[in-house]
């Protein structure tokens, strides 16, 4: 998953590389700078101008923590020590949807591992790969807030909850 | 019963519409906004601190620490200059759902709640804390925030009071550890959440080094209630079940009939949570125990099930009752795999900053494992047994490993027999490995 050849692979799936030097977009900068006026410090508008880069691109590409963190005023070092501790910031490629299961408590008390073998046959992947074709990437997910209505997941910003091994596979496959 | 009344009875939830949530209009029709407008009119700070102390509302985050008592820290007059005033809606906790039903519902009402609040301790401005995957609470608390804004009710000199407060929504981005009071101001200044020490209490130097206050949602959400309704009212909404007052959130999940939020008296027992209002257990499955609040509380028996459900009762049993929402476990539960999935779920989650909690998580879940799978030995048990002193309060730096030892401790004390089960049989090779002293167990898969 994590070897050079299949990030590049990946890349070239997505469409998404890093290989062209990164160049921040107008509307990217705009609503960066929209987010650093809600603070006192523009540092705190960090994980939000991940998520404007994340948003626009699936993922954050190295290149775009160096203009980042110089408009947040902090390095770049910094800004990925920020960008590597939040789970929902991704720093690899991922594919186009994004399916986060459930492992809390309650769903694997009411069938969380029933659902992640359905889709792992599905899909053929595990959780922290993408598909070959770059349309779904698998990853976990802390309680989601649907506990009496488990296992549930998110499809990106979706939520389905009384999930079954008979109705997921058409769940994620609405996704195209 | 009208709305009116049902506002005083399930003051949270008479107004919830998770369909079309009231907009402003129809929320100050229903009375909505009348408390911060009296507030503003009639009361001091001062006054609205100690309308919410009499109250006695205990925050309901989960530690039930008073939030009158929590303010009465903050540094007040002409001279205290900036202040932030912080919701904490990063619901998070294992098995809790409430937060998400006040924001999705009736949002105008937990804008109100901070509006009340800021006023109190004379905030200048505010943020909900938001956890990223709530989009719809999001998009519901956005809106309804452009509403409060443009009815002059967020701002500068706020309906003529001489009072300014800005309130913005702050969406975070995962990480369980965010939840954690002071982590989630080192997260809301753009960090990683790792929390802070205390000394100094965020009351006085949190946010950005100045005065703030973090409250929960829910908490919040009581506070127009009990200016409209006053302190005594509050306390009679516990209708004698409770030396607590006011109505709590109570959820049921796991494999009962109708798992869901139920606004009731606080102190209401968990045998009326699961039994009534839950409808019991499915057909086929009995109860075998149940966690009482989220993830990092002991798990309770059925003989605890007259309890009342609040703070001191499950203290007193050996548990907590944190977020109040119950998971009734089945008896077709392995409670190995259970502790074992709870403490991956920790481990996953911590920080990393002490040692205690990064490296020891990771230990017990190698050694639940062992035992899940039949590989385990004694020696395991009772170093599952000393790690919950090890990681327990006192011990780290934050709550976040002694809460991940409470339902491991708890398991060891109800159903040990299952922990010895998973022991491996005299004479084999998995009954021979050695942990070493870095606490690596010979032979065993890694998670």
């Amino acid at each position: 998953m994590s070897t050079p050849e299949t990030v590049v692979k990946l890349a070239e799936l997505t469409g998404k590389t890093q290989e062209a030097p990164f160049v921040l977009t107008d509307d990217e900068r705009h609503e960066i700078e929209h987010e650093i006026a809600h603070y006192p410090d523009a540092r705190a508008a960090s994980i939000g101008a991940l998520k404007i880069i994340q948003a626009r691109r699936g993922w954050v590409p190295d290149g775009a923590l160096e203009p980042v963190a110089k408009m947040l005023g902090i390095g770049a070092a910094e800004l990925e020590g920020v960008a590597t501790f939040y789970s929902l910031i991704y720093r690899k490629p991922v594919g186009r949807h994004v399916v986060k299961v459930c492992d809390s408590i309650t769903c694997f008390m009411v069938g969380y591992e029933d659902i992640k073998k359905t889709l792992e046959q599905h899909l053929g992947i595990t959780h922290g790969q993408t598909t070959a074709d770059g349309r779904f990437t698998m990853l976990p997910i802390c309680c989601i807030g649907a506990c009496d209505k488990g296992p549930a997941l998110m499809v990106d910003d979706d939520l389905h909850h009384d999930l079954t091994p008979d109705n997921v596979v058409g769940i994620v496959e609405a996704y195209k | 019963m009208s709305l009116e009344q049902e506002l005083l009875v399930r003051p949270l939830t008479a107004r919830v519409n998770l369909e079309a949530p009231m907009d402003i209009a129809a929320y100050e029709a229903s009375g909505g906004y009348l408390a911060v407008r009296n507030a503003i009119r009639d009361l001091q700070p001062a006054d609205v601190q100690a309308k919410v102390k009499d109250s006695n509302l205990r925050g309901r985050g989960g530690a039930g620490f008073p939030t009158g008592i929590k303010w009465g820290l903050v540094p007040m007059g002409p001279d205290a200059g900036t202040k932030y005033l912080v919701c904490n809606a990063d619901e998070m906790e294992p098995n809790t759902f409430k937060d998400r039903l006040l924001m999705e519902g009736v949002p105008h009402q937990l804008i109100e709640g901070m509006l009340v609040a800021g006023y109190a301790i004379q905030a200048t401005t505010g943020y909900i804390f938001l956890r990223g995957e709530y989009v719809k609470s999001a998009e519901r608390l956005n809106a309804a925030l452009a509403e409060a804004r443009a009815a002059g009710l967020l701002g500068k000199n706020i309906l003529g009071s001489g009072w300014s407060f800005e309130l913005s929504v702050h969406t975070g981005a995962g990480r369980y550890i965010c939840g954690e009071e002071t982590a989630l101001i080192n997260s809301l200044e753009g960090r990683r959440a790792n929390p802070r020490a205390k000394p100094p209490f965020p009351q006085i130097a949190g946010a950005w080094g100045r005065p703030t206050v973090v409250n929960n949602v829910e908490s919040l959400s009581n506070l127009p209630h009990i200016i409209n309704n006053g302190a005594e009212w509050f306390k009679g909404l516990s209708q004698g079940k409770s030396k607590d007052g006011g109505t709590k959130l109570y959820g049921c999940s796991g494999r009962v009939k109708r798992g869901g939020i139920y606004e009731l008296p606080i102190g209401t027992s968990a045998r009326e949570i699961i039994e009534e209002h839950a409808g019991g257990m499915r057909d086929g499955y009995t109860l075998k125990c149940w966690l009482p609040g989220g993830a990092s509380t002991d798990f309770l028996m059925p003989e605890h099930l007259d309890l009342p459900m609040d703070f001191d009762s499950i203290s007193k049993a050996g548990s907590r009752m944190g977020t109040g929402l119950i998971m009734a476990v089945d008896q077709t539960a392995n409670m190995v795999s259970l502790v074992r999935n709870l403490e991956e779920f920790f481990a996953r989650e911590s920080c990393g900053w002490c040692t205690p909690c990064r490296d020891g998580l990771p230990w017990s879940v190698k050694m639940l494992i062992a035992l899940e799978e039949g590989r385990g030995r004694m020696e395991d048990i009772e170093q599952l047994t000393k790690l919950t002193k090890a990681l327990g309060p006192g011990r780290t730096f934050c709550a976040h490993a002694p809460g991940a030892m409470e339902p491991l401790q708890s398991a060891l004390k109800f159903f040990r027999a299952e922990f010895e089960a998973g022991v491996a049989p005299a004479g084999t090779a998995d009954a021979d490995a050695n942990i070493g002293l870095t606490g690596v167990v010979v032979n065993a898969k890694v998670a």
